[in-house]
């Protein structure tokens, strides 16, 4: 008997089943783009099919790491930058899962950047959400990696002397197999963006832009947008590399200007996710790691068969 | 000293396979019935430069090296020789053979590979071999294994002319060439082996009287570093996911692991840096699977982080830390135990984790089944500690030591069924974090993700039942004092049964005096506490691998029932010293140290040496690479 039977349960999910009841409330302040990433995650999961219990939401620190105390699925709020070493190894140990990382721009850009490249890189199985607001948040409003050059704060009173980080080429470059923007203002795209990423079978990507009226209020709320998709002003091919290249360029470009781009940037389906290059390899099993703590017949290998090379 | 010992040293470049050909000699001296402990030395560099690798083999036990040695086997570096005079490394030639004549035994034996090394460089070298009555053979070693094979296979022809001089039976040599090598190279070592065995006993004639000593096992041995004993201690103990990142010497463990995993059905990630490294062991750890990460000082630093969110989560982990001398990147190949107080309390707010510091290779693997049996039980991070000796100095241990059950069990988790009766808040959220506690040791069992009515969250701040960040006073003590409870329940658990104690004792068990100690510098002090012993002195020692949670029973019954100790350890600051008298609050007055910092290890006789000049009163450094911190009180 599997020790995890809420993993491939199918039955209808209710979109209240991710809602925990009245407790917690978000702390996040009224108007901030994070109850936009909340919604659209909240739509989106019982439409992929996935339960409450076989969800696992791994998150970092800031506005955006509470993210998981108000869905209610199995969550790890872990440390500053480090959701996707987390998340990856739990998707490693159990395949069932399905397991989702959030952070901040700071969090996933700054501090976690060399986490990001390297998820990329591997392709895991997995859906990163990124919550752009190009602010730091939660420790009051200093210069985020995405933040404009010349943004004034706090901690950089003369106003940035760099070039904000390029999410969606720095993705692709590192090897993420699906790539997309939306923005907490547009919740249908959102929710939609957010369901292909979960479906995706590889690195999904999803730089999601959320206003933050507290810190950021020069800033662009992000509105209007444009989606690519829909409008005809763009036409390129999802699945080109270069034609992905140059309209993430483009976006990221405009971005300062106040024009906002937002879709799918990239898709590759044909690239193997790491836990099948892994499991072609022979160097992970086919059968979820984790079950087989709870498999009374599994006969687990010892050192002593391992001596012989050293008598 | 053992009377009947030999330690053989073969000397040369790294890359010159002078590790491998040691480790098939020792191994044929341990067929052969001998106690073998090997000692590696070698330079930060991957090739040329000195290094060595001393095989002590006795009759008795031996688990340290010893005091200098008595066979030199200098082959030449082959990749020393270097067109620029001036060039950085300078002129290395005769280094195997200069740099290895200080601690070589009266009466000891040299041969040297004449073909690469030049002995009449080293200016006084005949003045000191006459003095010092060595037994010098220059031999051609490597024209005779260029005539029949290839250049580094020079080795090969030093093994031979060993056993010849040592009157020793081919037989284990040949047997372990035909398994180690492919039949390509194997035929022309062999020719070469028995060309330089024979040479030997036609050309010469032996004056010297060592001999290979003569011994023998009750049951089956095999030789064993360190990071083996780690590594297989793991594997026996369900371990099946680790991640890491090279660094000297936490590498051996991690390519053991490597090498292993995946026959056994586990995943190994090599990954981006050390903090990804140990958070992949909690993200593998908190889905169900039993995990392991570590590093070296260095990259110890960089696992701070993903340690304490492991306290905080309550997230089972073993790390593993294998120092090596710092600050910073400090001596890279060179052991010391100068990270202690790091591993003890780096990680912010108040420490709770196991600290295991095994003393020899089967120790390495009883211990690491320990801190994975404490750290899935008790849901907390566990960290083995070993250094560069203990990493990669090889041993023999009895093969039956390995002979146990595997323990896959991931300690208090529920079942589904379980969960349907478990506490659940009013949105339906597990109880993970209850204050209730059912055992009374501080352990709430978990669920797994993917269980039926086990969702709950985990995270780094202070939380409430459900794992909810809460900043509520009284819930913040419940819980820290859960947590900080679960450390009284594992020495509770640990002092059950004296039988399985972690700490071990040498000498009587009445003595006047006490010499501390505590991993991996274990074995110098147990061959000086007998010689101690046997020159008429009344000492007894303890080895002490519980660091955290302490032994203090133990260690408080030991300084009671002695006069004075000496705390032996590899540092400059006398850190276990600080831990014990911290942790018991008392015999600072007691505690004198030793302490060497130098880049290798103690010897038994500078451990006897300092032992000596406590006893007289005498405050001056017993020798050069050591030093005594008088004991001051608490």
């Amino acid at each position: 008997m599997s020790a995890f039977n809420a993993i491939g349960e199918e039955r209808e999910i209710d979109r209240e089943e991710f809602t925990p009841g009245i407790e917690p409330q978000p702390t996040w302040c009224p108007g901030c783009g994070d109850f936009g990433v909340l919604k659209a995650l909240k739509q989106a999961l019982p439409e992929v099919g996935r339960t409450p219990e076989e969800t696992l939401l791994c998150t970092g620190i800031g506005c955006s790491g509470k993210l998981n105390s108000y869905l209610d699925s199995y969550g790890f709020h872990t440390i500053h930058g480090r959701s996707l070493p987390v998340a990856r190894a739990a998707k490693l140990a159990n395949p069932g899962l399905e397991v989702i990382a959030a952070g901040g721009d700071g969090d996933g850009y700054g501090i976690g950047g060399n986490h990001f490249m390297h998820t990329a890189r591997e392709n895991h199985d997995m859906t990163y959400i990124v919550f752009n607001n190009e602010i730091f948040g939660l420790t009051k409003g200093q210069t985020s990696p995405t933040s404009p050059k010349g943004h004034k704060s706090k901690t950089q009173p003369s106003g940035s002397a760099k070039d904000p980080i390029r999410p969606l080429s720095l993705s692709l470059t590192s090897g993420a197999s699906y790539i997309a923007r939306t923005a907490a203002v547009n919740p249908n795209q959102a929710k939609e963006i957010l369901k292909e990423a979960m479906e995706h079978d590889g690195f999904a990507h999803v730089d999601f832009l959320t206003q933050c009226p507290t810190w950021n209020k020069d800033a662009k709320q992000y509105v209007p947008y444009i989606d690519v998709q829909e409008s005809e002003d763009y036409d390129f091919d999802i699945n080109d590399r270069g034609e992905a290249q140059d309209m993430m360029y483009e976006a990221e470009n405009v971005l300062k200007d106040g024009t906002v781009l937002t879709g799918r940037f990239y898709v590759d389906d044909e690239r193997p996710s790491y836990q099948e290059e892994k499991q072609s390899l022979g160097e992970m099993p086919e059968e979820p790691l984790a079950e087989r703590y709870f498999d009374d017949d599994y006969e687990w290998e010892r050192s002593y068969d391992l001596l012989d090379r050293h008598k | 000293m053992a009377d009947n010992e030999l330690i053989w040293r073969i000397a040369g470049g790294s890359g010159d396979g002078i590790d491998s050909t040691s480790q098939n000699f020792a191994k044929a001296l341990m067929r052969s019935g001998l106690n073998v402990f090997t000692h590696r030395h070698y330079p930060s560099r991957i090739r040329g430069g000195h290094t060595y690798v001393e095989i002590r083999a006795s009759d008795e036990v031996v688990d340290s090296r010893g005091d200098g040695y008595n066979f030199l086997l200098a082959l030449g570096d082959s990749f020393a020789r270097n067109p620029k005079e001036d060039a950085y490394y300078g002129n290395e030639e005769v280094k195997p053979l200069s740099e290895n004549l200080d601690d070589l035994r009266e009466g000891g034996i040299i041969i040297y590979d004449s073909g690469l090394l030049d002995a009449s460089e080293i200016p006084d070298f005949e003045e000191r071999a006459e003095e010092n009555n060595w037994h010098v053979f220059d031999l051609d070693l490597r024209s005779m294994a260029r005539e029949h094979g290839r250049e580094v296979m020079r080795n090969t022809a030093g093994v031979g002319v060993t056993a010849a001089l040592l009157e020793m039976d081919l037989d284990e040599i040949e047997n372990l060439m035909e398994n180690a090598m492919p039949e390509k190279i194997l035929e022309p070592n062999l020719t070469i082996l028995h060309e330089a065995y024979d040479m030997m006993v036609e050309d010469y004639e032996f004056e010297h009287d060592l001999r290979i000593p003569t011994g023998e096992h009750d049951e089956e041995q095999v030789l064993i570093s360190g990071s083996n004993g780690v590594a297989y201690g793991a594997l026996d103990e369900g371990c099946r996911f680790i991640a890491g990142y090279p660094m000297t010497p936490w590498t051996d463990v991690f390519t053991i692991m490597s090498q292993h995993l995946p026959k056994f059905g586990g995943i190994s990630e090599q990954v981006e840096d050390e903090i990804a490294a140990a958070a992949l062991a909690l993200g593998a750890s908190h889905a169900g699977v039993k995990a392991m990460s570590g590093s070296s000082g260095g990259g110890f630093a960089l696992m701070s982080e993903p340690l304490g969110l492991a306290e905080m989560s309550e997230t089972p982990i073993v790390l593993v830390e294998a120092m090596r001398a710092g600050p910073s990147t400090g001596l890279p190949t060179k052991p010391e135990q100068g990270d202690l107080e790091h591993i003890l309390y780096s990680s912010q707010g108040d420490s709770c984790r196991v600290v295991f510091a095994p003393g020899t290779p089967q120790e390495a693997y009883e211990q690491t089944r320990k801190a994975f049996e404490m750290a899935y039980n008790y849901q907390i991070p566990a960290i083995v500690v070993i250094d560069q000796k203990l990493s990669g100095e090889n041993q023999n241990v009895p093969a039956s030591a390995f002979d146990r059950d595997p323990n896959p069990s991931l300690g208090p988790t529920l079942t589904e069924e379980q969960l349907e009766d478990a506490p659940h808040d009013p949105t339906g959220k597990f109880q993970r974090f209850s204050h209730d506690d059912p055992n009374d040791d501080g352990v709430r069992p978990r669920s797994l993700p993917g269980q039926k009515g086990g969702r709950f969250l985990v995270t780094g701040n202070e939380h409430n039942e459900s794992g909810h960040i809460e900043e509520d006073p009284d819930n913040r003590i419940t819980q820290m004092d859960l947590r900080m409870k679960k450390l009284e329940s594992i020495r509770e658990d640990l002092d059950s049964d004296p039988e399985t104690s972690s700490q071990t004792y040498f000498g009587p068990d009445e003595a006047d005096y006490g010499i501390v100690t505590w991993g991996s510098s274990q074995g110098a002090v147990r061959e000086a506490v007998e010689r101690l012993n046997d020159q008429g002195h009344s000492v007894k020692a303890i080895g002490v691998s519980d660091l955290m949670p302490f032994a203090e029973t133990e260690v408080t019954e030991f300084l009671e029932s002695v006069d004075e100790a000496l705390v032996v350890e590899m540092n400059a600051t006398a850190q276990f010293r600080g831990l014990t008298q911290r942790e018991l609050g008392q015999f600072g007055e007691k505690l004198t140290s030793l302490l060497k910092y130098d880049g290798n290890p103690f010897e038994p006789a500078e451990v006897v040496e300092g032992f000596e000049i406590q006893i007289a009163g005498n405050e001056e450094a017993p020798t050069a690479n050591t030093r005594l911190e008088p004991a001051v009180s608490d």
